[in-house]
């Protein structure tokens, strides 16, 4: 009973969620309106929502502005692709059961470190836990010493280079600059057909559904409270006796393990992940997400980052330069024009609305003093 | 000079002041009683430009307020000290006090030494940056800044609130000294009777967002204002 | 009085910023049960003194004991809220974008962690101990109004109650009637005086009548150092006393809501 405000909170968005994504879509491809193409394409952006959801939690609710989730996604994304390609090790030109990269660089023998990655248990944990292992180690370090703000952001970004440079080098035997590629099957079955992709386009949505109503309930209890009180007033909160430190790390954890659930999902439905997704740039578009979307409300993020790729899939098509100018257009625009994002485009036009029927019935000026009205006494 | 007429202002969707009627007087002190809420800082704040109204009038001197902006406000020579210690931490006492002259579009002109005969303790410290100033002390600065240019209508919304008692007897003398000069308006929100009993020429008691009770101090009833304050 | 023992103790506190010394080697304590004013000029120190209480600011020399023998000056802030030292600020810092209720569940007595937190419940069933802090703080109607619509008296009340409900040893409040009204002011003082009876209070603050109501002692506090201390009646005719803060022309209290 003292849950039940906040489950209808979860519960009622959560279900018409899963009912749009999980029967929705499926069922307009089995019609055939939706081609198999763009079921795909789907697939590709609910994995890419699951990376803004995990934004959304740290800095739309507690205010801590990463620019570095493209780190944790890469995490993720190369978990799954290193487990990918060791299956199709040993089908290629080589014939080994080593990835084709590393024999043209001359490795024979499989690094340590790839080999828990051969089995998919172990790889779809360890795409979870090395980014919230990472996470914590780096919250530790700037958590706990005060680090806020834009200089967590700076240092978040650093960060993102470093790892993007680590992983363009030949000797970290992670593909370098062409990164993992050519991910032929999984569990048996080829990755190229239409079933498979659906198939994996279901994982993802129910993922998605999953972490969308895990992330509401989150952020309708007690912890969103703090969460927010935390973005409000971070020192009241302190005085008031809580561990801020603790808080920040738990919750820079969750979303950078959102942020691994994310590339996991990812690189099998496009197929290849390469450095140029976990680097800078990568880490700044999820912020361009949530922004558009609309901060702090976890289905902005949703919104945004479905948006955003969708439209870049169709402009790319068409005008590819014109790409990264829209894209910084459409921040300026968010923060001049609709800074509550596209959730909040309806509640600006009601402000404004009620604004113009203000000012239509105009003031009017009395031309004696008038009695006091009944107000009051 | 300043004259008030059906005001009303919400805030979104609440109505916050109704039918507001209030004259300041040239050179008079006006002051604002109420309890906590009924309104009193969403007055000033009104005045000021800070809130718009949704209906009524403000005329300071013939010049309807409501259609000019706050700083358009501040040049026509009222000035404001918000409740609230409300100084620039990240200047000097010096540049706060300045930036007065600067509001009334006066920005060559002299800080008066009166300001510091008022309050001596902020020029012990001209160079200090204002937020490493104590509570108290800013409070000070801030009454100083609003006077350094000259007002002819000063708002101020509890003054007294942090002051040590010295220091309020100290601006009690002021502002008696600046109504036999005659040329200053003052409209004051307070809570502490006395300090308003001695200044005030004419007192509005507000409650619930209207002017429930007016007159001139003498001739007020203690009873009936009691009535208004009491929890 | 039996001799109860102290509840905080501050030891030879030196202060400085930028330079300037704001606590010159203070001696210091309070008693358990004890209701202390903590008056003196602007700028003396007072703020900067509950600052080093509650580790808001670290001193340079000098130890706080709490209780028996805890140092304060080697926990972090949060360690030494939840030792039990409870404060309201100067300037009301409640959280404007949370209702009254929320702001009150976050300050309710109980565990700080991350998986009480994640656990606890919100708001509905902690009602019955929040919703006697808001009737007794007259806020009741507002319950669920947000924290920043409040006037700046009644943003001072919500603050007051979040540190009663956070149920502390030792009250730190800085200006509680700043902006009441007489009558208003007299409920706080009552409130406290109640409060006073089983835990150890310190105030600081300028309305001399106020302290007179509640104070059992009362400090003053000139320029980082202590001028002197006792019985409000002793310290208000004490010739320094009226020299640096009441005022010579101080026969009635400047402060004084008399109607």
């Amino acid at each position: 009973m003292k849950h039940s405000p906040a489950w209808k909170k979860v519960l009622i968005p959560g279900s018409i969620l899963a009912v749009l994504l999980l029967i929705g879509l499926p069922l307009l491809n089995t019609l055939g309106v939706l081609s198999d193409y763009y079921l795909n394409l789907f697939g590709k952006y609910l994995a890419l929502a699951i990376l803004a959801l995990g934004m959304d939690l740290i800095w739309g609710y507690a205010g801590i502005l990463s620019l570095g989730q493209a780190i944790f996604f890469g995490c993720g994304a190369y978990a799954m692709g290193m487990y990918l390609m060791l299956q199709s090790s040993g089908q290629g030109v080589y014939g080994e059961r080593i990835p084709d990269f590393m024999v043209w660089n001359r490795v024979t023998t499989l690094p340590l470190f790839w080999k828990p990655f051969q089995y998919f248990p172990l790889a779809v944990l360890l795409a979870l836990a090395i980014p919230a292992v990472a996470a914590c180690i780096f919250g530790v370090l700037t958590f706990r010493r005060r680090v806020s703000g834009t200089y967590f952001a700076i240092l978040t970004q650093a960060m993102a280079f470093a790892t993007w440079l680590m992983c363009n080098r030949n000797e970290m035997n992670l593909g370098g600059t062409n990164g993992l590629t050519d991910f032929k099957s999984l569990f048996g079955v080829s990755l190229n057909t239409p079933s498979t992709l659906r198939v994996l386009y279901l994982v993802t949505a129910l993922c998605l559904v999953g972490s969308f109503m895990a992330c509401k309930w989150l952020v309708s209890s007690k912890m969103g409270l703090v969460l927010t009180a935390m973005r409000d007033q971070e020192q009241r909160l302190r005085f008031l006796g809580y561990p801020i430190a603790q808080y920040k790390i738990f919750i820079f954890a969750l979303a950078a393990a959102l942020a691994g659930l994310s590339g996991a999902l990812y690189a099998p439905q496009v197929g290849i992940i390469t450095p140029s997704q976990i680097g800078v740039l990568p880490s700044l578009e999820v912020v361009v997400w949530v922004a558009t979307g609309g901060r702090g409300t976890l289905i902005g993020a949703l919104l945004g980052a479905v948006g955003i790729n969708a439209a870049r899939s169709l402009l790319t098509a068409y005008y590819p330069e014109w790409w990264p100018i829209i894209l910084g257009g459409l921040f300026v625009g968010v923060v001049i024009l609709f800074p509550d994002g596209l959730v909040g485009i309806p509640n600006q036009l009601r402000q404004r609305l009620r604004r113009t029927r203000a000012s239509l019935f105009e003031r009017t000026v009395p031309d004696s003093f008038p009695s006091p009205s009944g107000r009051g006494v | 000079m300043l004259t008030i007429r059906s005001l009303n202002v919400s805030y979104g969707d609440s109505q916050v002041l109704w039918d507001v009627h209030l004259d300041v007087p040239p050179g008079q002190v006006v002051c604002l009683l109420g309890r906590n809420g009924v309104g009193k800082t969403t007055l000033l704040k009104c005045i000021m430009g800070l809130l718009p109204p949704r209906a009524g009038s403000i005329t300071f001197y013939d010049q309807e307020l409501t259609v000019l902006s706050p700083d358009e406000r501040a040049r026509c020579g009222i000035g404001y000290v918000p409740q609230g210690r409300d100084i620039f931490p990240d200047l000097t006492v010096y540049e706060n006090l300045r930036l007065g002259l600067v509001a009334r579009g006066v920005s060559n002109g002299m800080i008066p030494d009166e300001i510091f005969q008022r309050f001596p303790v902020l020029q012990t410290m001209l160079s200090r940056k204002g937020g490493l100033l104590s509570g108290g002390q800013q409070q000070q600065l801030a009454i100083a800044r609003a006077l350094v240019p000259q007002p002819t209508l000063l708002l101020l919304d509890e003054p007294t609130e942090g002051i040590q008692p010295s220091i309020i007897l100290d601006i009690e003398e002021s502002i008696q000294r600046l109504k036999q000069e005659g040329h200053m308006a003052i409209l004051l929100v307070e809570q502490y009777l006395d300090f308003a009993r001695r200044l005030a020429d004419h007192i509005y008691v507000m409650e619930q967002g209207t002017i429930v009770l007016e007159g001139r101090m003498q001739e007020l009833q203690e009873d009936a204002v009691k009535r208004y304050l009491a929890v | 009085m039996e001799k109860q023992g102290s509840i905080v103790y501050l030891e030879d506190i030196t202060v400085s910023f930028d330079g300037f010394q704001v606590l010159r080697g203070v001696d210091f304590y309070v008693d358990r049960g004890e209701l202390r004013a903590l008056i003196g000029p602007n700028g003396a120190g007072k703020t900067t003194l509950l600052d080093v209480i509650c580790g808001k600011v670290k001193p340079a020399t000098g130890r706080v004991i709490f209780g028996d023998h805890t140092d304060l000056t080697t926990l972090e802030e949060h360690e030494i809220t939840m030792l039990g030292i409870g404060r309201k600020f100067q300037t009301p810092s409640v959280f404007k974008h949370l209702t009254l209720v929320e702001n009150l569940t976050l300050a309710l007595h109980q565990p700080r962690g991350v998986w009480s937190t994640l656990f606890g419940a919100v708001g509905t069933t902690q009602m019955d101990k929040i919703a006697p802090a808001l009737a007794t703080l007259g806020l009741l109607e507002k319950a669920h109004h947000k924290a920043g619509s409040l006037a700046h008296g009644e943003m001072q009340w919500l603050e007051i109650g979040m540190v009663i409900v956070q149920e502390p040893a030792l009250f730190l409040l800085d200006e509680p009637v700043a902006g009441m009204t007489k009558d208003e002011r007299e409920r706080t003082g009552q409130l406290l005086q109640r409060l006073a009876q089983d835990h150890a209070v310190l105030v600081v603050e300028h309305d001399m009548e106020f302290v007179r109501q509640t104070a059992h002692r009362v400090t003053v506090l000139h320029e980082g150092s202590i001028l002197c201390e006792g019985s409000v009646d002793m310290v208000q005719r004490d010739p320094r006393v009226v020299e640096v803060y009441l005022g010579r022309g101080h026969k009635v209290d400047a402060h004084d809501p008399q109607s």
